[in-house]
C-alpha cells in the first residue's frame, strides 16, 4: 500500500462542506431580496398544498409502519456488507502468501449467515407491499 | 512556507471550481434532457431563446431568482430553509473524489520574489484513500435532506413522498454497495486513482498460471471485461440512488402531487435540481472510474501519450499539460454518454409501482450481486491459487 492509500484530507471536506453551505445560504438570500413580497397573504396563499380543499393536515400525520422495518433491515444489511469490504480487498494479497482458503471459507460462512437472514426476511413476508 | 501557502490556496480554488463546474453543468444538462425528450417525443422543445434554445437556461435561471421566497405557515422553517442547501453538499463533497484526469507535475518557479512548488496538481478535488467508501457514504447523505425537506414542508404529500424516497434509496444503497465488492476484489484497492491506473493498457490478466493477452492494442483493461453483471447492477442501483426515471417513484406526479419538494418553488426547487443532476454526475463518474477505466484512452498509455507528446517538440512540462487535457476530455466523453444514457432510459421506460420497485431491489438485484460476489470470489480464488 502506498502512502496515499491512508490519506484523508479533512481540511478540504471541511472546506467545500463550509463553502456550499455558505454559497447556498447566500443563494437563499439573494433569491428572496430579489423575488420580494407580494401583496397578497391571503390564508389560502399560506396553506399547504391539498388538492383545492381546506387542509386538514394533523401535526401527527401517521404513516405506514412498513417503512420503519425497511429502515432497520437496511441497518443490518447495510453493516453485513461493509464487513465484506476489508475483506475483499485483501482477497488477493491474502491468496498471494498462501492464506486463500481459510479466509474464503471465513467468508462463504458469512456469506451463508447473509443469505439465510434474506431468505428468512422474505419467508416471513416482511418485504411484502401491499 | 511558499509551498504550503501555494498548496492550500490552489485547493481552496480548485474545490470551488469543481463545485461551481458542477453548478454549471445543471443547466446544461437540463437543455439536453429538454431538447433530449424532445427529440425522443418527435417535439420542438425549447428552441426560441437564442441558437438551439441555448439561453432559455438563463431565462429560467432569471424567472428562479425573481420568484416570491415562500413557506407555508405549517413548515418547520429552519428544516425547510436548511434542506435545499443540504442538498447541494452531499452530492458536490462525493463528486470532488473522482479522479477527472492524470496529475500535473508542477516545477518548481519563482513568483513574487519567493520560490514556490514543485507541487503535484491532481485534476481531482481531493485524493482519499478509502475513496470508494468516502463516495458512498457521503452521497448517501442525501436520504436526510429529502426526510429534512419532507417532514419540513408540514405537509403530507411531501411526507409521504420523503418516507418513499429514502426507503427507495436506502433499498438500493444495498444492491449498489454489494455490485462493487466484485470490482474491489478485482482490483485490490479503495483508492480511485490506482483503479484507474490499474485498467491501463491492453487487456490481459493471469489465469491458473497462463498469462492472456490480448492481441490486438485498443480492447482495453477496463473492469467491464471483468464484472459485466457488476457494472449492470451498479446502473440500475444508480438510477434508483438518483431518484430517476423508471425510480423516479420519490416524484410519482400521479400519486404524490411532486413528491418531497411539493412545497417548494423558485431558487430552492432549482437547488434540489442541482443535486439531483449532482447525483447523476456521480454515478456517471463512478461507473466511468469502476468499469470503463476512468480518464484512461483505448490504445494508448499514459506514459506512452506524453513521449509522444514530447516528440512532437514539446518540453517535459509542456508534455504533463497536455496529456492531463486530453485525458480530461476523455473522461468527459465517457462520463457525457453515461448522462445521455441517464436522459434516454428516462424518457424511454414507464415507472414501476412501489411494490415491484422494492421486489426488485430486494428480491432481484440483491441477490444477482451476491451471487456475483460469490462467483468472483471463487474464480479468483481457482485462477490465481
Amino acid at each position: 500500500m502506498t502512502s496515499a492509500a491512508s490519506s484523508m484530507p479533512i481540511g478540504g471536506i471541511i472546506f467545500l462542506t463550509i463553502f456550499i453551505a455558505i454559497f447556498g445560504t447566500f443563494l437563499i438570500f439573494l433569491a428572496r431580496a430579489i423575488g420580494g413580497q407580494r401583496k397578497d397573504n391571503s390564508q389560502a396563499k399560506r396553506d399547504i398544498y391539498e388538492c383545492g380543499i381546506p387542509e386538514e393536515v394533523k401535526k401527527e400525520t401517521k404513516v405506514s409502519i412498513k417503512f420503519y422495518l425497511t429502515a432497520i433491515l437496511f441497518i443490518l444489511f447495510d453493516i453485513e456488507i461493509i464487513f465484506m469490504y476489508p475483506w475483499a480487498i485483501s482477497f488477493r494479497e491474502f491468496i498471494a502468501t498462501g492464506m486463500g482458503t481459510p479466509v474464503l471459507i471465513s467468508m462463504a460462512v458469512f456469506i451463508g449467515i447473509f443469505i439465510y437472514g434474506l431468505w428468512w426476511e422474505v419467508k416471513s413476508r416482511a418485504l411484502e407491499w401491499d | 512556507m511558499g509551498k504550503d501557502t501555494l498548496e492550500i490556496a490552489i485547493n481552496g480554488i480548485k474545490l470551488i471550481l469543481i463545485f461551481l463546474m458542477m453548478v454549471q453543468a445543471v443547466p446544461i444538462l437540463v437543455w439536453l434532457e429538454r431538447r433530449g425528450s424532445a427529440f425522443i417525443q418527435n417535439r420542438f422543445g425549447p428552441n426560441r431563446v437564442g441558437p438551439l434554445g441555448l439561453v432559455q437556461l438563463l431565462a429560467d435561471a432569471v424567472k428562479f431568482i425573481t420568484k416570491e421566497d415562500f413557506a407555508p405557515d405549517k413548515a418547520v422553517r429552519s428544516l425547510f430553509y436548511a434542506a435545499p442547501v443540504f442538498a447541494l453538499i452531499p452530492a458536490t463533497l462525493a463528486y470532488a473524489a473522482i479522479p477527472m484526469s492524470t496529475p500535473i507535475a508542477v516545477a518548481a518557479f519563482e513568483a513574487f520574489g519567493s520560490t514556490w512548488g514543485p507541487y503535484l496538481f491532481r485534476v481531482q478535488g481531493y485524493e482519499i484513500g478509502v475513496g470508494v467508501v468516502f463516495i458512498l457514504g457521503v452521497s448517501s447523505l442525501a436520504a436526510y435532506t429529502i426526510l429534512m425537506a419532507g417532514w419540513g414542508s408540514g405537509s403530507k404529500f411531501s411526507l409521504l413522498g420523503a418516507l418513499r424516497a429514502s426507503a427507495q434509496v436506502i433499498s438500493y444503497e444495498l444492491a449498489l454497495g454489494l455490485s462493487i465488492v466484485g470490482v474491489i476484489m478485482m482490483y485490490g484497492t479503495f483508492n480511485l486513482t490506482e483503479m484507474v491506473q490499474l485498467q491501463e493498457g491492453p487487456l490481459s490478466f493471469t489465469a491458473f498460471g497462463y498469462t492472456v493477452a490480448s492481441t490486438v492494442d485498443w480492447i482495453p483493461n477496463w473492469g467491464i471485461f471483468y464484472q459485466p453483471i457488476g457494472f449492470i447492477l451498479f446502473f440500475s442501483a444508480a438510477f434508483a440512488e438518483s431518484n430517476r426515471l423508471p425510480f423516479d417513484l420519490a416524484e410519482g406526479e400521479a400519486e404524490l402531487v411532486a413528491g418531497f419538494h411539493t412545497e417548494y418553488g423558485g431558487f430552492k426547487m432549482l437547488m434540489f435540481f442541482i443535486g439531483e443532476y449532482g447525483h447523476m454526475m456521480i454515478a456517471a463518474g463512478l461507473a466511468t472510474t469502476f468499469f470503463f477505466g476512468g480518464y484512461g484512452i483505448p490504445g494508448i498509455t499514459v506514459a506512452e501519450l506524453q513521449a509522444a507528446i514530447v516528440g512532437w517538440g514539446f518540453s517535459e512540462q509542456g508534455a504533463s499539460y497536455m496529456s492531463a487535457l486530453i485525458h480530461f476530455l476523455s473522461y468527459n466523453v465517457k462520463f457525457g454518454l453515461f448522462l445521455w444514457i441517464f436522459i434516454h432510459v428516462r424518457w424511454t421506460l414507464p415507472r414501476f409501482r412501489y411494490d415491484q420497485l422494492m421486489d426488485l431491489g430486494w428480491k432481484t438485484m440483491l441477490p444477482w450481486a451476491l451471487a456475483n460476489t460469490i462467483v468472483t470470489a471463487v474464480v479468483i480464488y481457482v485462477a490465481t491459487a
